[in-house]
């Protein structure tokens, strides 16, 4: 019952959040929010960028992929260097190189796969400096190719799509650091440390326990991991450990910072193309699958432990293995599907323990290509491009010129948006088939049979959607694993940012076809149905072979233990 | 694309200061001042209140199956048809009823954390005959204790009821 007052309390909150955050990010992307103006100008006199300046679709691009490439040097910079420089008070030694590569590479794309235990590897200014930082820019960037695109379909016979470093900024410091400052705040006061204090050594007289904690600048880190859907914890836990995610509170915090910006952008959308129907339409269909994901996950998971109920034992509290008390199975399976429906990652209860139908919803909430609603901004353009795909195959049944939001979609809208939908599937299985294949890639793995399988296939799929999230008893810090997943990375990101903004740049060019008879209306249940299947159905047919040697078989397996 | 490379590395200096040191200090010059002991760690006496402890014999109340080593945190990560999973599940049930306590879900299976602090309200509850006759206590006075510790879920609806262990043992060595 608590359970679903949870629910009922989070639509409110993301209702208001789609609402009203929506909106602010309209304004502040047009310009128009000037409350910070004292820090604002100011950072446009340092880089050299003018508010007022334009950039096209190919300029745009070129700026995103300097910035995360100028990232990724200075973060792999501190990974490597962390014992010659300040806040390391547990004298944490320079990263290995292909944990720091991957590492790097993991947080400027906004993925925070993490092959390294933080408590173990990082320092202090690792934390902060480096990884914190690509928390927010990384995020930053999303949204800021997300806006463009939005302004690709409302603009007409336009040559440029926006400035990237002034959408960068303004989406930073109006936006993501407001909402983490005071979020932080709350995290400190139910328990989420906030210290530059080394380790801490206590004892227990009464049961003779000694234990070493770990502790550092853990809730400012906490909370923009959430907001900006990035996901990578300050120690291995992630959210399940008591010093990040402390109660009942901090657990439902995490799950609205996670799901407003992503759903709010749906409301930014359909403002500044100027129906918020529109909008309303795509929020439908993430809507609708966020809800099957969860139901699916939520009803697996009251099943219990297979291996527990092979014992005899009772399990009224469903599956427990790997999820904490205070959180129970319920607000488990929300976290973490809210956290595979979105490109976050970050978990409240270890995936790899997941009953198979369980661990298969957050698998394959990935393999939909994060649309549900996905990560802040790349939630929005993941999405935008199944509607044009959509569209098109809307305008194959009635033999007529496709439209979507008044642009004409012709070959080379289609084309790019293909690419920017099948370069995942591709990346994804490839590489799962070469890790199955090579020794190195068949070491990985914790457990055997098909759960062996899974954990290859969900490291590579984690990966190259840019989640994060792992079952994470694969082995992955060795040099293979860390070097393939930097592929699907790389190829998540930016193969798809650059159809991305190539779309952005060609709708931008379009004039607007007057609305007909024989329009195919994008904001009606119609279209919603449709976007809703052709989501379905791309991921299904791509990846049911390879789900099915995995999850499918283990669900399938009674009574068999490998 | 070398003015968007001056941009790119100007823009990293700056927001290095703004996100990467300006905000997790100010947060932690906030965090420090205003609540201290949470940001600390919430430690006391017997260690921290969120982190969890072995406690062993059944002269206490026993915590989830963990290692309870916070340098090394996370779940088993063993999947839900791992023979090792069973033979770990098998091996503590059997531990459990040679202390003469009944076995719960709870205190077999290991949490996500690996430092869970908590158990369910029922873990406790069956637990009290056996911590009773370790401790030549009533079970209804200790029935009593685990009733006045059971917490959440918090404002009434968020997460799950609980109760911390730590707070419980401490309360339960006063008890006369």
């Amino acid at each position: 019952m608590a359970f679903v007052w949870t629910i009922v309390a989070l639509v409110v909150v993301l209702a208001l959040c789609w609402r009203f955050l929506g909106a602010y990010m309209v304004a502040v992307y047009e310009g128009r929010v000037r409350w910070l103006a004292k820090v604002e100008r100011p950072i446009y006199r340092v880089i050299g960028a003018d508010p007022q300046a334009e950039q096209t679709w190919k300029r745009y691009a070129s700026s995103v992929i300097v910035f995360s490439a100028i990232s990724l040097l200075i973060s792999y910079g501190i990974f490597r260097l962390q014992e010659h420089l300040p806040f390391n008070p547990e004298h944490m030694p320079g990263v290995e190189w292909h944990t720091a590569w991957n590492t790097a590479v993991s947080f400027v794309t906004n993925t925070n796969w993490q092959s390294y235990s933080g408590e173990s590897t990082m320092s202090y200014l690792s934390q902060m400096g480096a990884l914190a930082v690509q928390n927010f820019v990384s995020a930053a960037v999303g949204m800021a190719v997300a806006v463009a695109l939005i302004r690709g379909f409302s603009r007409r016979g336009s040559k440029t799509i926006g400035n990237f470093w002034v959408d960068l900024v303004r989406g930073t410091i109006y936006v993501l650091l407001p909402i983490a400052f005071v979020a932080a705040i709350v995290f400190i006061s139910q328990g989420a440390l906030q210290t530059l204090a080394g380790h801490a050594e206590v004892g227990n007289a009464l049961n003779g326990a000694s234990q070493t904690l770990p502790r550092g600048p853990i809730a400012s880190q906490e909370v923009i991991k959430q907001l900006g859907t990035n996901g990578g914890g300050f120690f291995n836990a992630n959210g399940a450990g008591p010093f990040e995610n402390p109660t009942g509170l901090t657990n439902f915090l995490s799950i609205v910072l996670i799901l407003c910006i992503p759903v709010a952008l749906t409301y930014t959308f359909g403002k500044m193309v100027f129906s918020v129907r529109q909008g309303v339409a795509i929020l439908a269909v993430m809507t609708v699958l966020f809800g099957g994901w969860l139901t699916m996950t939520a009803v697996a998971e009251q099943q219990g432990n297979p291996a527990l109920a092979e014992t005899g034992m009772s399990q009224p509290l469903g599956n427990m293995e790997g999820k904490e008390t205070r959180f129970g199975a319920l607000s488990s399976s929300l976290y973490n599907v809210t956290s595979t429906q979105t490109s976050t990652g970050s978990v409240n209860s270890a995936a790899d323990s997941y009953t198979p139908i369980g661990g298969m919803a957050m698998l394959t909430g990935m393999m939909l290509g994060e649309v549900s609603p996905g990560g802040v901004g790349t939630g929005v353009y993941g999405i935008l491009m199944f509607a044009v795909i959509t569209v098109f195959i809307g305008g194959l049944m009635v033999g007529r010129t496709p439209e979507y939001l008044g642009k004409k979609i012709q070959a080379k809208e289609v084309k790019l948006a293909a690419l920017g939908v099948l370069v995942m599937p591709i990346t994804v299985l490839v590489l799962t088939a070469i890790a199955t294949a090579v020794s190195a890639g068949k070491a990985g793995p914790l457990n055997a049979g098909p759960h062996g399988f899974s954990e290859i296939l969900y490291a590579y799929t984690s990966q190259t959607n840019n989640n994060g999230s792992g079952f994470g008893g694969l082995s992955a810090n060795t040099p293979f694993y860390n070097v393939t997943g930097t592929i699907g990375l790389l190829l998540g990101r930016f193969a798809i940012i650059i159809p991305a903004l190539a779309l952005a740049g060609s709708l931008a060019e379009k004039h607007v076809v007057p609305t007909s008879l024989g329009t195919f209306r994008t904001d009606k249940p119609m279209f919603v149905g449709l976007l809703t299947g052709v989501v379905l159905v791309i991921g299904g047919l791509t990846f049911f072979p390879a789900v099915a040697l995995g999850p499918i078989v283990e669900q399938l397996s009674h009574g068999m233990f490998w | 694309m070398l003015l968007d490379l001056r941009r790119a590395i100007t823009a990293s200096i700056v927001f290095f200061v703004i996100l990467g040191l300006a905000y997790p200090l100010a947060e932690t010059g906030i965090g420090q001042a205003l609540f201290n002991h949470q940001a600390n760690g919430s430690l006391t006496a017997n260690g921290s209140e969120r982190i969890g402890q072995t406690w062993d014999g059944p002269q206490w109340f026993h915590g989830r199956a963990d290692g309870d080593d916070p340098t090394a945190t996370g779940g088993s990560n063993l999947g839900p048809r791992s023979k090792e999973l069973l033979d770990k599940y098998r091996e503590r049930i059997a531990g459990l009823e040679k202390e003469g306590v009944t076995p719960h879900q709870d205190l077999v299976s290991a949490s996500g954390s690996g430092v869970d602090p908590d158990i369910s309200p029922d873990a406790a509850y069956a637990q009290v005959p056996s911590v009773a006759k370790a401790r030549g206590q009533s079970d209804d006075k200790l029935r009593a204790l685990v009733e006045r510790h059971v917490q959440g879920p918090q404002f009434g609806f968020l997460g799950a009821s609980h109760v911390n262990v730590l707070e419980l043992n401490e309360e339960l060595a006063t008890l006369r």
